[in-house]
């Protein structure tokens, strides 16, 4: 592979073999209670890819320009979720007030997200991989696309099984994580393709 | 060493002020939405408030209290409105409580629907005499083994005006076992005539959050939050006979009830069936044999379900759904009056009906 095509399959690796829900098992508490629903995970999902699309390269640059300098990398867990907290909550406002439509779709998931911690495992990945700040972005991205993909598939699923025989003692969450292991198992099949580091 | 420490709490703190001075610009800017009117009930009342807040806490501060279980925070459901102007799309986080009939009545969740124009609203008319009352613990009392009445004297406002039946909630602080303060709904167990005091009959829960608190942390002398009054559950003005039915702490609004009856002279024919399990879990049986020698249309009447031999005891024996349908002859002409839990309340709903009492004329107050 020749030294151009890194990002790209980072970004693909994000995606598929190195999904942050379903080999992380990251991001897990949302995708159960909010998969009953194809239209509101879909909402979720888009929620998750703008916030880590943009959450990612922010974060690369307070680590890079603020933390680093300073010899401060212990403090990145708490400087990461604040900064997250806080460009969510400004976002959230953004919309709110200036796209009615936006916010119904997007906007009003974006308080469910910001204490999620795949948003935070990603920036800790980030650092931990030394990415530049275009492959943060894209990781950021193509991580954020996984999730979407994940609970879309899991909501699909869900619906599916309404009209399903489910055994009264697996209802709910423990038919659900059952699933996403069958789901992580399947995503196995990508892993031979390109692998994350 | 103390330079490192320096430095990190000073970048920390840099970072902090920096987003927080950001978040206040965002909120005096992006997040005014300026002053907007809410108009109550067609123009009863008009209060203007601080856009961009949501209706549940907006009302809240003009002092109009909306009951609401869960602080606001869109996970009980109660805090229903109805916005018939101005209220715009519905949002995801409210649709799981609202059902079709709502939707076409433009009933809302108003601790998520956001007022950022000015909008016209509904509510029911007995929530403008709802109010955040101060209170002080004046006495606690033990009725039964597990029930504590509790009485608190009002500080500020220094009245209340409840019909009998009504309830309200009472604020739990933040205590060991809860990391927020949160309300329960109580009713209350005194007349209306006494303006100046509400008393509650609290039965202890294991784990309840708010007996609990009552049971073991209350002491006389404390301050307690209430507000209140709520509910439809109040004697109707009819001339019907009338079919009080309890188990437990639903003493209390019966209580309130039959005192009022006392007090207005009403001399509707009355039956009072009490249910409890043996002899140390019957209280106020005093108070209610004087009440059956100054009203003579009232009788009340206990029945145990497991009487203990210790207990002596000569009065009605069984569950309170048979000791009801053995003793009622005729209920066509009956107005029926529950307090309890849920499981004896769907009980006693069935045999009334096979008495005959019309599902119109059946009221109540479900534990929940």
């Amino acid at each position: 592979m020749t030294e151009s095509m890194i990002p790209f399959a980072i970004f693909f690796a994000s995606i598929f073999t190195g999904n942050i829900l379903l080999t992380n098992y990251l991001g897990m508490c949302s995708f159960l209670s909010v998969s009953k629903e194809l239209k509101t995970s879909l909402g979720l999902g888009a929620a998750v890819i703008f916030v880590m699309a943009t959450t990612t390269p922010l974060n690369w640059l307070v680590y890079q320009y603020l933390l680093l300098p300073f010899g401060l990398e212990y403090l990145r867990f708490i400087v990461f979720i604040i900064v997250i907290a806080a460009f969510v909550q400004l976002t959230e406002m953004t919309i709110e007030r200036y796209s009615e439509p936006l916010y119904q779709s997007l906007g009003i998931f974006l308080p469910l997200i910001t204490v999620n911690c795949a948003i935070l495992g990603v920036s800790l990945f980030m650092v931990i991989r030394e990415y530049t700040f275009f492959t943060s972005f894209l990781f950021g991205l193509g991580s954020g696309i996984g999730w979407f993909i994940a609970i879309i598939a899991m909501a699909g699923i869900r619906q599916k099984m309404k009209n399903a025989n489910v055994p009264p003692a697996l209802d709910g969450p423990a038919i659900t994580l059952v699933i996403a292991g069958f789901m992580a198992m399947a995503f196995m099949g990508f892993s031979g393709m390109i692998a994350l580091s | 060493m103390v330079t490192t420490l320096l430095i990190s709490i000073g970048i920390i703190s840099l970072i902090s002020v920096f987003l927080a001075l950001l978040m206040v610009i965002a909120d005096a800017t992006i997040g005014n939405y300026g002053t907007v009117k809410i108009s109550i009930n067609d123009g009863t009342k008009e209060l203007e408030v601080r856009g961009g807040q949501p209706l549940l806490k907006a009302l809240n501060q003009e002092g109009v209290f909306i009951p609401s279980a869960c602080g606001g925070r869109g996970s009980c459901g109660m805090c229903k409105v109805r916005v018939v102007q101005g209220g715009g799309e519905y949002l995801p986080t409210e649709l799981p409580w609202i059902n079709e009939e709502e939707k076409k009545n433009q009933v809302r969740l108003s601790c998520q629907f956001k007022v950022k124009t000015d909008v016209a609203i509904v509510i029911p008319e007995e929530l403008f005499s709802v109010r955040e009352y101060t209170t002080v613990v004046e006495k606690i009392r033990d009725l039964t083994h597990d029930i504590k009445e509790v009485t608190l004297l009002l500080k500020d406002p220094a009245k209340i005006s409840p019909k009998a039946g009504q309830y309200v909630q009472f604020m739990v602080p933040e205590y060991e076992l809860t990391d927020e303060s949160v309300y329960r709904a109580y009713s209350i167990a005194s007349p209306p005539g006494d303006s100046s005091r509400v008393e509650l009959e609290i039965r202890l829960v294991p784990n309840g959050i708010c007996t609990t608190y009552v049971h073991k942390h209350l002491k006389e002398g404390d301050t307690v939050t209430i507000n209140g009054p709520y509910g439809d559950f109040y004697l109707r003005d009819t001339d019907r006979n009338i079919i009080f039915i309890a188990g437990g702490s639903g003493m209390a609004p019966i209580k309130s009830m039959l005192l009022d009856m006392e007090k207005q002279g009403n001399t509707r024919k009355a039956a009072y069936f009490f249910g409890a399990r043996s002899k140390r879990d019957l209280f106020l049986l005093d108070e209610m044999r004087e009440l059956e020698k100054k009203m003579p249309n009232f009788t009340f009447i206990p029945a145990l379900s497991e009487p203990q031999p210790e207990d002596n005891w000569d009065g009605e024996v069984g569950l309170i759904t048979d000791v009801v349908r053995r003793m009622t002859k005729d209920g066509s002409n009956s107005e029926a009056y529950l307090c309890g839990s849920p499981g004896m309340i769907n009980a006693c709903i069935t045999v009334l009906n096979e008495l005959g009492v019309l599902p119109e004329n059946i009221f109540y107050d479900k534990f929940s």
